[in-house]
């Protein structure tokens, strides 16, 4: 059995004076794809923001030691008002050339990508210099927050296959965000639903059924159906 | 001659740094926050006209004032900009006006900087020396801090220390700009190289040196034009930058 890599007990967090997340407490093993379902405004990208340590909180937030996380932002509005190239973006972050291009690499990129202006890279492309970003520094969690908007079917599917064969080449841990039931099933193999105060969690065949999807969303589980066929 | 020198020297300085750091704060509508910090000043040109002291020093004093402002506005209320942009404009050219000569109302409003001494021109080109070296020692983590806080905060960095040396930078340039383009136009002075560089520059590099050469190329002409026309040279400064990214948006590089 794996060691838990993190530990989370009771956790609160108010934003505001705004209660965001109410009482959870779960643990996410070694190697393990943890999915946060929730409709939003459940509390999702807060509640990966709280564990990767940039907001305030109540409760206990564990970490093994010495680990290293990456976090992967939902969308940076403005990169865009400022031209650079994608080697000067990474070059933002203390690192070497070598891993820059080690790094592109292992996401897609070709060494003639360096250049080019990231302002004019589609969703797609942008989405994977975030993750590449996020593994600078070889990380041994991946925070990732899906954008809601902006990425199509395929660009969506080439993401997740590719934080698959990142995972296994990584022995990374990750921890998503997502809206996408079929990324679950498929991707995972734990999951927290999540609407402020944590409704199910477990594995995903398991704990994922109309009904707790119904209490999840409410009316919205509808639209899922639908848009699935 | 000489004088014409000095103010060529000071101007390119000024136009230089403020190009330079302009670049910082275009992302993020900081570029804005210039305007009223420009006229906020206006008090305290006032107060050096009138009393015969150096007009950045006078500005100074209320460039921290609207520094404090706009640092308890954007962290204490959820007010926009253009509301403070407001206030802060009228207040500040309602009470220069108070106490104001209207024959001095031209410099305060436009600046001059024809005038200056060899004794001024040593303190803004120490000045300028000085900002550009904190802009460079910042530039890079401040421009993660732009693009995203949150990424900035997982770096580790301590945002409000890179902040405080940010907006000191630009406390002293707003002061040296008023000296030279006047409450009125400082906003300009920053912003509009900044703006004309970007529709020319595919990167960082090219970005950073396009604004600070442009900058300082409008101090140079606009100064040269004063030369031989006699008109003010801070609004001729200004028009020469708004020419500038007017042929911009011609090479602009799609979009």
């Amino acid at each position: 059995m794996a060691e838990p890599i993190l530990k989370v007990k009771n956790l609160n967090v108010k934003l505001e004076n705004e209660e965001i997340i109410k009482d959870l407490s779960f643990e996410v093993k070694e190697g393990d794809v943890l999915t946060i379902l929730g409709p939003n405004g459940a509390g999702k990208t807060v509640l990966l923001k709280t564990l990767s340590g940039i907001l305030p909180y109540k409760g206990e937030i564990e970490w093994q030691r010495e680990v290293k996380i990456g976090y992967v932002p939902q969308r940076l509005p403005f990169i865009r008002k400022t031209p650079m190239s994608i080697e000067e973006f990474f070059e933002l972050k203390e690192t070497s050339k070598k891993e820059i291009e080690k790094t592109l690499n292992s996401v897609g990129f070709e060494e003639n990508f360096l250049n080019k202006n990231i302002g004019k890279l589609s969703s797609g492309q942008f989405q994977r210099i975030l993750i590449a970003w996020a593994l600078i520094g070889s990380p041994d969690v991946l925070l990732f927050d899906e954008p809601t908007t902006g990425i199509d079917i395929g660009g969506e599917e080439t993401i997740y296959t590719l934080l698959t064969k990142l995972k296994e080449k990584r022995n990374l841990t990750i921890l998503l965000v997502t809206h996408d039931l079929s990324v679950v099933f498929k991707f995972s193999n734990s999951v927290i639903c999540l609407n402020k105060c944590p409704i199910c969690q477990g594995i995903p065949k398991e704990v994922l059924s109309s009904e707790t999807l119904h209490k999840l969303y409410g009316e919205e589980v509808k639209f899922y159906e639908h848009h699935k066929h | 001659m000489e004088q014409f020198l000095l103010s060529l020297i000071a101007g390119i300085f000024i136009g230089g740094v403020a190009g330079y750091l302009g670049t910082l704060m275009l992302s993020k509508k900081m570029a804005l926050v210039a305007g009223p910090l420009g006229h906020l000043t206006l008090p305290g040109i006032a107060l050096a006209l009138l009393h015969g002291f150096d007009v950045s020093l006078g500005a100074f004093p209320f460039v921290i004032l609207g520094i404090i402002l706009i640092w308890l506005l954007e962290m204490k209320t959820k007010l926009p900009m253009e509301a403070l942009t407001a206030v802060v404009f009228a207040s500040g050219v309602a009470i220069a006006f108070l106490f104001l000569p209207i024959e001095q109302a031209e410099t305060a409003l436009v600046g001059d900087i024809t005038k200056v001494s060899l004794s001024e021109v040593l303190v803004t080109a120490i000045l300028c020396f000085l900002v550009f070296f904190i802009i460079k020692k910042i530039y890079p983590r401040m421009v993660l801090i732009n693009i995203s806080e949150d990424l900035a905060k997982i770096e580790k960095i301590n945002v409000k220390k890179y902040n405080f040396f940010y907006l000191g930078a630009i406390a002293i340039i707003v002061a040296l700009g008023v000296k030279m383009v006047g409450g009125l136009l400082t906003a300009a002075l920053i912003a509009i190289p900044v703006c004309a560089a970007r529709n020319l520059s595919k990167n960082l590099f090219q970005y950073i040196f396009l604004a600070t050469s442009f900058g300082a190329i409008s101090a140079f002409l606009g100064i040269l034009l004063f030369k031989f026309t006699g008109f003010p040279a801070g609004p001729l400064i200004i028009i020469i930058s708004a020419s500038i990214f007017l042929i911009s948006m011609i090479f602009k590089k799609g979009t």
